[in-house]
């Protein structure tokens, strides 16, 4: 476990390596760093200055004493040989540091060696190692050091050098991951072009990356370690002639009728250090994760700084004859909206805001602009899905008469995929790559539709035939990863109007989707949206696909729409100057999509429709 | 399917016949004069070279090893030098005992940390940050430590349970539940911490993924997405920590059953490493290396179960 929660920690690290100087400095400012630390130097002073301290013999024994209670001469009793228990206990902290020292040494340089040379010059050694380390994996070290012991005899120090060995893939796995995570970045390969030497780029690039990590390694280790030696000398394999924490756990264990608090100064001792190094190593990670979490919260600062941008008035187009052609009843209607996330501090950061917009039955408004314009919030916060921590912080979104922003999340259930779907706009990342693509489509229409198993499936196969898929049982007995992605986003509309909603929401369905299938798959958008006569609305950041979908299109910027009104006026007379940027960058060097697919649905044969293609998308087209 | 089982049985058989030679090497060359241990300083230097004899170790190194393997296919592992017990009886008497402590402890390990892990992921707050404490404070005590704990505590002063002893569990159920509580909630703990961490952080990757909201947006509760979609994502991730945990478990056992006087492979190692029985310690490692053998072959089972992508490759 250590070994993964390392490897985590690693990454982060490797995110930035210039701020070491400083994680010091934070360690010492973390409140639970700093006990750890204080709580550890303490242990290791009481171990150096340990003859200071006390002014018994921790190996004299004395048949006057044996098991005397606390008092003046012994401080802390004696044990059962009448040996003073805190002099034992102070040179004990000498032995069982050390001890466990010396396999955190052993197992460092094992690893830390082991790792970069197969990490950076691989090979042979590379795939021997890996097997050293899951033989040494597969035994539990106690019982391997056991059986050594059972021919090497009791020695805390052998013990503790073949624990070290034991352990020495804690530290191979870290620096071999850091090596070869490095060793493809292009700054190594920068260094080795300007002629840099393996040492320097291992010492300059790798170590520095590496150094935290080992660190927090390295004080598991170290607690690990001290465990095992107290375990084994608890069992009475230890060197009973120098004092150990574990040894007087052995003598403590043994009189524990007698004179319990022999157990607990050692016991005391053991788990305080095993739990300092633990919470030292836990504080590290902490800052090193923080540190590596700044640069996102800088960013976030940037996004709601964008959206506090000064009011300004939304350009709003009278509808034109074909957009009042549209009579459906309202669907949705979104009012003043406003999303925000809640920030640690308290504060609220804001992504989107005053945003209005309507959809009627039959009707697809377009969302346009830039990543970052707020469109898939205002997308999630209608759906109310958005990620940890964000809400809907102002006005309403009346849906079919009712305000979602208020309904529990109980009532949410029965409106999602029922009422309102969703189609994403990664096809490969939006389906459980542990499920089959048949089942993910069965399981919501059981839940929501409460069809029974047999029902769902033929239903769910109808829809992958409507869809366009080829050999729909065999793309239902399928698991995703086995489909393109083509086919993956058509699965995803299957499962959108599987349980026939009434408005549906598309997140950029076609982005991430080849040039050739974006068209198909906008085709069969139409063609499913025109059948059911259903409400869309379409986020998207190209002009092209607004053209040809869309009845009416808001234009998004830092949170707020800008612009908004049927889609042929804002083609003619864009009003806003980000809308007339917007336009001009596809009119003048917009990626060329091919031609639609000839059969396009003739319900749909609006002047949009028919427009060609969408980067060709002129005036003319629109007239 | 078969295929994969036939090759994780070869890897394994593999992973064994190094393990047990590497072993053999180690104990046989590392243990010196053996004869002469055996019989003590006292022996003439005659009656030690009829012992060395009669044990076989006066054979070349290799001839040795291929006699034990040899025996060791057929199941025999030759017999204790000090009871003359044969290894193959002395182990398997015991294994019983070890299995269900370990067993038991990982079955509570993989419940208990399941429940706390989605929860601290999923409430997140108040939960996690107190989850998250008690795993660091778990991780880091040593398990010896929480087992005299436990005995001081809820045997010794509440009475609760009898601080040592064994009832096998064909004899007595509930005798036997009696006698493990402590020993398998000792053993657990550590386990516990480590898997729960482990839990909650892929849970907390898992509900951050989109098929998520997907699945959300059509109609699904969060708890049915947690604990169907979620939970089976996350599993992987888990089951590896788990299947290193229960490696620990087997040797933090020899320590357990030290502490609650339990007669099972723990005591066995105790005693014949003290008394440098090299044939019985060469057979509690290959037990050792069988077992952990096993489980992971059924944890890679399981992880093909929840990941059809490893099914395949």
């Amino acid at each position: 476990m250590i070994d993964s929660q390392a490897t985590e920690s690693l990454a982060e690290a490797s995110q930035r390596s210039a701020s070491h100087a400083s994680l010091s400095k934070r360690m010492l400012t973390n409140p639970t760093g700093l006990v750890a630390i204080v709580l550890l130097a303490l242990v290791v002073l009481s171990a150096v200055f340990a003859p200071l301290l006390t002014s018994h013999d921790p190996n004299t024994a004395s048949l006057h004493d044996v098991l005397d209670p606390i008092s003046g001469a012994h401080p802390l009793g004696a044990d059962s040989s009448g040996r003073d228990e805190l002099a034992r206990l102070l040179f004990g902290s000498r032995f069982s540091l050390a001890g466990a020292a010396l396999a955190l040494a052993i197992s460092a340089v094992i690893g830390v060696t082991g790792g970069l040379i197969a990490g950076y010059y691989g090979k042979w050694f590379d795939s021997l190692s890996q097997w050293l380390t899951g033989l040494l994996m597969a035994l539990p070290g106690i019982v391997v050091l056991l059986a050594a012991s059972s021919v090497l005899g009791p020695s805390m120090w052998m013990s503790m050098a073949i624990f070290g060995v034991i352990m020495s893939p804690a530290f191979f796995r870290l620096v071999y991951a850091s090596v070869t995570a490095v060793r493809s970045e292009l700054y190594v390969d920068a260094a080795r072009v300007s002629g840099l030497g393996d040492s320097r780029i291992i010492a300059r690039h790798i170590l520095t990356v590496v150094r935290a990590p080992a660190i927090i390694q390295g004080a598991m280790v170290m607690g690990i370690a001290i465990a095992i030696q107290a375990g084994l000398e608890f069992l009475g394999l230890g060197d009973m002639t120098i004092p150990t924490w574990g040894s007087m756990l052995n003598d403590g264990f043994v009189s524990m009728y007698r004179a319990p608090l022999l157990l607990l100064w050692p016991s005391a001792m053991i788990g305080i250090t095993c739990v300092c190094l633990t919470l030292f190593a836990n504080a590290m990670r902490d800052e090193l994760e923080r540190s590596s979490t700044k640069p996102s919260r800088r960013r976030r600062r940037a996004a709601s700084r964008a959206a506090a941008f000064e009011h300004e008035p939304v350009e709003r187009h009278d509808d034109d004859e074909r957009s009042r052609e549209i009579t459906g009843e309202e669907l949705l209607r979104v009012t003043d909206l406003a999303v925000g996330y809640d920030k640690p501090d308290g504060s609220v950061s804001t992504v989107v805001s005053d945003v209005s917009l309507t959809v009627q039955r039959g009707e697809v408004h377009g969302l346009v602009g830039e990543s970052g314009s707020g469109k898939t919030q205002t997308a999630w916060s209608i759906l109310r899905l958005l990620p940890d921590g964000g809400r809907v912080t102002n006005g309403s979104i009346v849906f079919e008469g009712e305000d979602l922003a208020g309904v529990s999340e109980k009532a949410m259930q029965r409106i999602r995929g029922k009422k309102i779907a969703y189609i994403p706009q990664e096809p490969m990342s939006n389906l459980d790559a542990s499920f089959t693509i048949g089942s993910q489509l069965v399981e919501p229409m059981r839940v929501s539709l409460g069809l029974s198993k047999k029902e769902a499936t033929e239903r769910a196969l109808a829809l992958l035939a409507r869809v366009g898929i080829p050999e729909p049982k065999r793309t239902f007995a399928a698991y995703p990863h086995e489909v393109s992605g083509g086919m993956a986003q058509r699965v995803l509309i299957a499962g959108a109007v599987s349980c026939d909603p009434d408005l549906l929401i598309a997140d950029e369905p076609t982005t991430a989707l080849d040039v050739t299938v974006q068209a198909e798959v906008l085709d069969l958008l139409r063609g499913l949206q025109a059948e059911m006569n259903m409400g869309m609305i379409l986020v998207t950041h190209n002009f092209g696909v607004v053209a040809d979908i869309c009845d009416r299109v808001s234009v998004m910027r830092n949170g707020r729409i800008v612009e908004t009104g049927p889609v042929r006026a804002i083609f003619r007379q864009p009003r806003h100057e980000y809308t007339k940027a917007l336009l001009g960058a596809i009119l003048d060097e917009g990626p060329a999509r091919g031609p639609l697919a000839s059969g396009v649905t003739s319900q749909t044969t609006d002047a949009a429709a028919a427009s060609p293609a969408a980067g060709n998308v002129s005036e003319g087209a629109l007239k | 399917m078969i295929k994969f089982i036939v090759r994780r049985l070869i890897s394994g058989a593999v992973l064994l016949f190094l393990i047990s030679t590497i072993s053999y090497v180690l104990l046989y060359l590392g243990g010196g004069d053996i004869a002469r241990r055996i019989l003590g300083q006292t022996a003439t230097a005659q009656t030690v070279a009829d012992k060395a004899h009669v044990l076989g170790l006066d054979r070349p190194l290799f001839v040795q090893y291929s006699d034990w393997l040899s025996h060791a296919l057929s199941g025999n592992l030759g017999e204790s030098w000090f009871t003359g017990q044969p290894v193959t009886i002395a182990i398997t008497s015991r294994v019983a005992v070890t299995l269900s402590l370990v067993l038991g402890a990982t079955l509570l390990t993989a419940v208990i940390s399941i429940a706390l892990g989605v929860w601290a992921a999923v409430r997140r707050g108040w939960v996690d940050r107190v989850v998250q404490f008690i795993s660091v404070l778990g991780f880091a005590v040593p398990g010896f430590l929480i087992a005299l704990g436990l005995v001081i505590v809820f045997a010794l002063n509440l009475r609760w349970f009898k601080p040592t002893g064994y009832v096998n569990l064909t004899d007595s159920f509930p005798g036997w539940l009696a006698t493990v509580t402590l020993p398998v909630i000792a053993l657990a703990v550590g386990g516990i911490a480590g898997v729960a961490q482990q839990v909650r952080g892929s849970v907390i990757d898992a509900l951050r993924q989109d098929y998520v909201r997907t699945l959300r947006s059509r109609g699904l509760s969060q708890n049915r997405v947690v604990f169907k979609h979620v939970l089976r994502n996350a599993g992987g991730p888990a089951l590896a920590v788990l299947s290193l945990q229960f490696v620990g478990l087997l040797g933090g056992a020899v320590i357990v059953e030290q502490i609650f006087a339990i007669p099972g492979l723990g005591q066995v190692a105790v005693t014949a490493t003290s008394q440098g029985d090299i044939p019985l310690v060469m057979g509690l490692v290959l037990a050792t290396a069988i077992i952990v053998v096993i489980v992971n072959l059924v944890i890679d089972l399981l992880q093909g179960w929840l990941n059809p992508k490893v099914r395949l490759s």
